[in-house]
């Protein structure tokens, strides 16, 4: 069984890192906003950034412990590191970068990491430089890179950030793919929710440098618990949330009593709720629904965005609407109200 | 025309071969020493860096004859280190083609030294982390990543500082002097001559110093142009 552990401490410039990351998932995913330590966490793991203390393990073998003084220079960790700019090495062919990391020039080592420049298809591409390859192409040639010297654990550092936005989406499948015969664990470090939601197994959020919220990733995105951890994971409503009893929720910005077949247990002062799940009501008012009075309206190639008055001027609810629930509304016109689906709101801390 | 083939048969050409050879040893001496203290130099601190590069900077603002100045006040065989040097080891600096070679490297050095650190610090630290987590060592990554990417900054700080050591003059003199066959550098040659009145001489040394500075710099050009694919024109 494969586990990656991760307790680091760093202080740097009035900025604190404690992240504590515990997974033995093959694919985990570390999403939070830039500044948020989540790239200083990938560093640490790989020795690029020194750590105060904590202990860092991969599969059993100790990386860095402070107790014990351990501290492998990253070229002992076996951690392979993805760049966000992929630091191919511009004065070196395609070929001799992938070869970079495996010692001797034998004839051997050429053939091993033609055979990798080949299964992530890049053959043909041997004598190129990297100034001559698209974005997608040094994406694939540093993943051969890493990939040949067989390291116990990869990092990706962003990397679709520097991608073309069509680009990006295809890459993502692509990764997945290259990524299919590696057998190690794989650490991937974002800021888009929709890359991680994809990649991940296991979800870690970090928030001022710290993790507030990990879990499988379906479930941090259907139940975030945290305002910041929610609004990291895509939801745009939020309302200062009351209580009123076992099955009734208060929402204050929005001036809308909601109403819960179960029992709400865990103390809540805010809800969220995510702007594609609103149903629309036509006619008559039913239970925990908003009236439907439009600001706004966003037209965007795909899907239109409905901003809805509250009781807050300044921040209407938002309503994402696609394909057939746009074609709908545009037979039947705006709804009257939109309904709030009890198993859709998100209770947070 | 003719009177140039009839001179360049009965000149003494002694010269362009001391010069030349001076100009590939200091170039050679200043060319790894100056990679070698840019390296330690951008790794210091702030302040260290600033005192580090201003000594190391001083031979090339200074005039060559205060340089000149200082390299007799060391290896003078009538003063301790120049004694030590000649009772110990039987060597002279003084009057000798050691001379010229130690009075160029110490010019040129700071070119090859401030052109390489120049370069270096260009360099997206990343690829030298690449390098790390891909297991290189320190030495492989230098010289198999970091130099190679500062190839054009280091190709100029190279012809630059072969350019300045051929054509040292000022501590030259003061050093080594100027012995024909020994230490007659082409550009002392060019000053005595003119001293002489004999201006044909001279411009004869000039067009060779001429082609010779137009071919290096053309060959280097070409030769760095080829690996430089990858380095894109703006």
């Amino acid at each position: 069984m494969k586990r990656l552990y991760a307790d680091i401490h760093k202080t740097i410039e009035g900025f604190d890192l404690n992240v504590k990351i515990e997974s033995d998932a093959a694919r985990i995913g570390i999403l939070g906003e830039s500044g948020s330590g989540k790239s200083m966490t990938l560093r640490s793991i790989a020795g690029i950034e020194t750590v105060d203390s904590g202990h860092i393990e991969v599969d059993g073998r100790v990386l860095f412990d402070s107790a014990s003084k351990t501290d492998l220079k990253p070229q002992k960790r076996k951690v392979g590191y993805m760049f966000q700019n992929y630091a191919l090495f511009p004065a070196m062919t395609v070929l001799k970068n992938v070869m970079a990391g495996m010692g001797r020039q034998t004839d051997e080592n050429r053939a091993k990491a033609a055979d990798m420049l080949r299964r992530l298809r890049m053959d043909g591409f041997e004598d190129k430089f990297p100034g001559e390859l698209s974005g997608g192409q040094q994406q694939r040639v540093a993943l051969a890179r890493i990939m040949v010297t067989e390291p116990d654990l990869i990092l990706l550092d962003e990397p679709f950030s520097a991608l073309d936005s069509y680009l990006r989406d295809r890459m993502q499948v692509e990764m997945l793919e290259m990524l299919e015969d590696y057998t190690g664990q794989v650490v991937m470090v974002s800021h888009s929710r929709d890359e991680l939601y994809r990649f991940s197994e296991e979800l870690f959020i970090v928030s001022r440098g710290s993790i507030i919220r990990h879990g499988e990733a379906k479930a941090v995105f259907r139940d975030p618990e945290s305002t910041i951890a929610a609004r990291l994971t895509g939801c745009k409503n939020f309302s200062e949330a009351v209580q009123t009893d076992k099955h009734t929720i208060e929402a204050i910005d929005w001036g809308v009593t909601l109403k819960f077949r179960k029992k709400v247990l865990h103390p809540v002062h805010c809800i969220g709720y995510r702007a594609h799940r609103f149903d629309p009501v036509w006619g008559d008012k039913q239970e925990n629904c908003i009236k439907c009075d439009v600001v706004r309206v966003d037209d965007l190639p795909f899907e239109k965005n409905y901003y809805i008055r509250t009781l807050r001027e300044d921040e209407p609810l938002c309503w994402f609407v696609q394909g057939e629930e746009q074609r709908i509304i545009n037979e039947r016109g705006l709804p009257d109200y939109l309904k709030f689906a009890e198993d859709d709101i998100l209770l947070l801390e | 025309m003719s009177g140039f083939v009839e001179l360049a048969k009965i000149l003494d050409w002694s010269p362009l071969w001391i010069s030349l050879k001076t100009g590939v040893v200091a170039t050679i001496i200043s060319f790894f020493l100056g990679l070698w203290a840019a390296r330690k130099v951008i790794k210091k601190d702030y302040r260290a860096k600033s005192i580090l590069d201003g000594i190391l900077t001083l031979p090339m603002v200074l005039p060559p004859t205060v340089a000149g100045f200082f390299l007799l006040l060391i290896f003078s065989r009538r003063r301790t280190f120049g004694i030590f040097l000649n009772d110990t080891f039987n060597i002279q600096v003084v009057h000798t083609w050691l001379g010229c070679i130690l009075a160029a490297t110490v010019i040129a050095f700071p070119l090859m030294y401030r052109n390489a650190r120049a370069a270096f610090e260009q360099i997206d630290a990343n690829l030298v982390y690449a390098g790390r987590t891909l297991g290189m060592s320190e030495i492989s990554i230098f010289w198999r990543i970091v130099v190679p990417t500062a190839g054009p900054g280091i190709a100029s700080g190279t012809i630059l500082t072969f350019s300045r050591a051929m054509g040292e003059y000022g501590a030259t003199s003061m050093l080594a002097g100027n012995i024909p066959g020994k230490t007659g550098t082409v550009s002392q040659r060019i000053a005595m001559v003119i001293q002489d009145g004999d201006y044909v001489t001279a411009g004869f040394w000039v067009v060779i110093v001429l082609v010779i500075a137009f071919v290096m710099i053309f060959l280097i050009n070409m030769i760095t142009g080829k690996h430089m694919k990858n380095i894109r024109k703006w």
